[in-house]
């Protein structure tokens, strides 16, 4: 016969503990071993917040001062530690204002749970006060979500919402919890999700795919790997490393693959994309395998997809079965989890070099390094560039800290030229492309990841849009670096419209207030450098001073950043200048 | 690629949720539903959303896949129009005056095999199961004597291949998270 149980548990006898809703809420977090989670309060949600007093020391709630600003500290929390994110808000407004994050953390594969109070259950569907559909809101973006109206139903929602979000490919779910059920009192007990019906959170691999990858990757001349976030998600940077370097294959990273592979690894060519290295770029139209490797094809990195390595076979390692033949149709898929499928394959590869090729991509890269990066990393006009500020920070972290980018030329010069020595390093919007991510995210990653440095790297814009998280920092003495550069301008947008419209600076130059007066305002020790010679000494300052620390360089107002592939141009389009 | 007529089965646990989910799939797309209908399936508490949609093969592939990656979702599966038997259900409300005085209306509906539902003083409820070419063919005679009500079904369709729903669900194992 079928059964109906939609939730698979240990079949075990559990101990039952009479409690309300709202203090089942903190025992599932703790039962799923969340310590720490961001949030801001409000009526639909004040029970939880209530039971938070009960458990300070068990689960520490960091107020943040917006409710998008909980969303990305739990996304650089999840992204640095590796763990669940957890964020939680009220019914209605709180809610809304999680959305941004929720859609920054659904496109770029993040696993977090979010929290939301909702009015009580009688008045669902009367527009009372506060109350917003937010299952229907966030039903887009979200990997799974559900409204709870029995506390009853509390414990085994949440041990559903944590399986799905860190399992397969990770990503947030929501849970709206009505004010009664959080009333309500129920026999408590907790048993995590071992698995759900109908979810296969990932794919069989199928032996003859791993087969038909091997013998493409044993026949290829010039193969080219595009390692994404998958290899970090799946913990594979060791079966990633040892699969490039035996069969010495180039390999290129998308944004969010960025700190997979040392900076420094021979076999490391660099970012592929609308802002990528010129050779990766270029040798996607030349080489005869391209392999992608936990990445999804976005279309800031095929540029155009009728141009887009038209003259090579695929193989699509992938652990989402939507994202196979998506976009870029595959010869070979190898589904599952990275981890496995690279180890899996690593026997039937032969040992290889491919000097040859390998040298097609340092003479490119020579060619850009002369035309663009020595430029940005040692210029010589009066301006600071934003290049340097990296390489400044680069010679003073050695490639350990975390660097937190938000959105714009400082982004990618960031992810250009930051040096990497471990994974996990590089915390970025890379599919939303959301401002204002990077200040409250750098204040979950540093949360993370206590015992690294954390820089977060900020434009002028976007640092403006969640400055306010500034009140988090110095609350809870966050010891996060900020870096802004400011340039006085909506900086990559004004790229555009100098290139595409004809330079009409639409809206995109800003009257900037004094932020060093601001961080000061927020007890924040601040530093300005507006000059060159004073560059390294206030980056040696900001990285030996203790707790958190502003600095703002200012740099020159009309940089533009190369390379290039404009919208719908080839990738091998791309253009230096 | 062509666009064709494709009925999308997708098997699913009850969760009130879905249907909004799958049809943001669609929304997103820009791509137009023609029929959608939700019932319950030969396994018990196992749903079935069947979608009529006219895309093209590489449209509804991917969008297979989307709705596949929905967590409560089984299976979903695509079939063209011969690969399956289908029907729609249409109610016409006529004024019972017509049966009596116009002649023709009987003729009418005995050429359609449409059933009779019910009769009142009043109207009379006509019912008419078959392919939508059929239902419109009887619509367009129906029409010109006055219709006081029309309503037609999404499409409902099996498949000429088997599903075998029970077996999928087996293969599901439950896995361990690390
Ligand atoms: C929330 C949001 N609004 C608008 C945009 C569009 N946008 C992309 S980059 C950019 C300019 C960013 O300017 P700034 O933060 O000063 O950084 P810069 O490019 O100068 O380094 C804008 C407006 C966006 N990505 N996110």
């Amino acid at each position: 016969m079928e059964t109906a149980t939609q939730t698979v548990t240990k079949e075990t006898t559990m101990k039952t503990e009479r409690m309300t809703g709202a203090e089942a809420v903190i025992r599932c977090l703790l039962a799923e071993g969340v310590d720490l989670i961001y949030g801001y309060p409000g009526g639909a949600i004040m029970p939880v917040y209530d039971e938070l007093f009960k458990y300070e020391d068990q689960l520490t709630h960091i107020l943040t001062r917006h409710e998008q600003g909980a969303t990305h500290a739990a996304q650089g929390y999840a992204r640095t530690s590796g763990k669940v994110g957890v964020a939680m808000a009220t019914s209605g407004p709180g809610a809304t204002n999680l959305v941004t994050g929720i859609a920054d953390a659904q496109i770029d594969s993040t696993p977090m749970v979010c929290i939301t109070g909702q009015v009580a259950s009688h008045l669902l569907g009367s527009d009372a006060f506060q109350e917003t559909d937010i299952v229907g809101i966030s039903t887009p973006v979200t990997k799974w979500n559900h409204q709870v109206t029995k506390a009853a139903d509390i414990p085994e929602v949440f041990a559903k919402a944590f399986y799905i979000a860190r399992s397969g490919r990770p990503g947030p779910v929501l849970i709206d919890i009505t004010k009664d059920a959080q009333f309500e009192e129920f026999d408590f007990s907790y048993e995590p999700c071992k698995g759900i019906r109908s979810y296969k959170a990932t794919p069989p691999t199928e032996p003859k795919s791993l087969e038909d990858a091997a013998d493409l990757i044993n026949a290829a001349k010039k193969p080219l790997i595009v390692f994404g976030q998958g290899v970090i998600l799946g913990e594979a940077e060791e079966e990633f490393t040892a699969l490039i370097e035996k069969a010495g294959i180039p390999a290129a990273w998308t944004i969010l693959g960025l700190s997979a592979l040392p900076t420094s690894h021979p076999l490391n060519v660099g970012m592929v994309g609308m802002h990528g290295n010129y050779a990766p770029n270029k040798l996607t139209n030349e080489c005869d395998l391209l392999i992608a490797v936990g990445m999804r094809f976005d279309d800031r990195v095929t540029g155009n997809l009728d141009t887009y390595a038209k003259q090579a076979k695929v193989i699509h390692f992938e652990i989402d079965p939507a994202e196979v033949d998506k976009n870029v149709m595959s010869d070979v898929a190898v589904m599952g989890n990275v981890k496995h499928t690279l180890a899996k394959i690593l026997p039937l590869i032969n040992k290889n070099d491919h000097q040859a090729w390998l040298q097609q991509f340092n003479d490119l890269m020579e060619i850009e390094y002369d035309k663009v990066i020595k430029n940005e990393l040692y210029p010589e006009k009066e301006g600071l560039s934003m290049g340097e500020v990296l390489r400044g920070i680069n010679e003073e972290t050695k490639g350990d800290a975390v660097i937190v980018s938000d959105v714009g030329q400082h982004q990618m010069i960031a992810c250009r030229y930051a040096a990497f020595s471990k994974s996990k390093s590089n915390v970025t919007s890379g599919g939303l492309g959301t401002m204002g991510f990077a200040l409250p995210a750098a204040i979950g990653a540093k949360m993370g990841a206590p015992e690294r440095d954390v820089i977060a790297i900020i434009g002028d814009g976007g640092y403006q849009m969640t400055i306010q998280e500034l009140g988090t920092i110095f609350q809870n003495n966050t010891a996060v670096k900020i870096v802004v550069l400011n340039n006085e301008f909506l900086g990559m947008v004004r790229q555009w419209q100098q290139l595409f419209f004809e330079k009409r600076y639409a809206s995109t130059e800003m009257t900037n207030p004094d932020f060093i007066t601001i961080a000061r305002g927020y007890h924040i020790p601040a530093k300005r450098v507006t000059k060159r010679e004073e560059l390294k000494e206030a980056i040696k300052e900001m990285m030996t001073t203790e707790g958190a620390y502003f600095l703002e360089v200012c740099v020159e107002k009309e940089n533009n950043v190369f390379p290039m592939i404009p919208t719908g141009a080839s990738v091998s389009d791309v253009r230096l200048s | 690629m062509e666009k064709e007529n494709y009925t999308i089965s997708v098997y699913t646990e009850n969760n009130i949720g879905l249907l909004n989910r799958i049809s943001a799939i669609f929304l997103k797309r820009r791509i137009n539903l023609d029929s959608f209908t939700a019932s319950v399936s030969e396994i018990k508490d196992v749903f079935r959303f069947t979608i009529v949609v006219s895309v093209t093969e590489e449209q509804v592939r991917k969008i297979i896949t989307q709705i596949e990656k929905q967590i409560e979702v089984i299976k979903a599966f695509y079939h063209r129009d011969d690969e399956t038997i289908y029907q729609e259900t249409a109610l016409f409300k006529i004024s019972s005056k017509l049966l009596f005085e116009e002649r023709q209306i009987q003729n009418v509906i005995k050429e359609s095999n449409a059933q009779i539902v019910t009769v009142t003083p009043e109207f009379f409820v006509l019912e008419k199961t078959g392919r939508r070419y059929e239902v419109e063919a009887l619509y367009d005679k129906l029409e010109p004597y006055g219709l006081m009500q029309f309503v037609r079904s999404g499409r409902i369709a099996v498949t000429k291949e088997k599903m075998h729903i029970s077996k999928i669900l087996e293969t599901f194992t439950i896995e361990e998270v690390n």
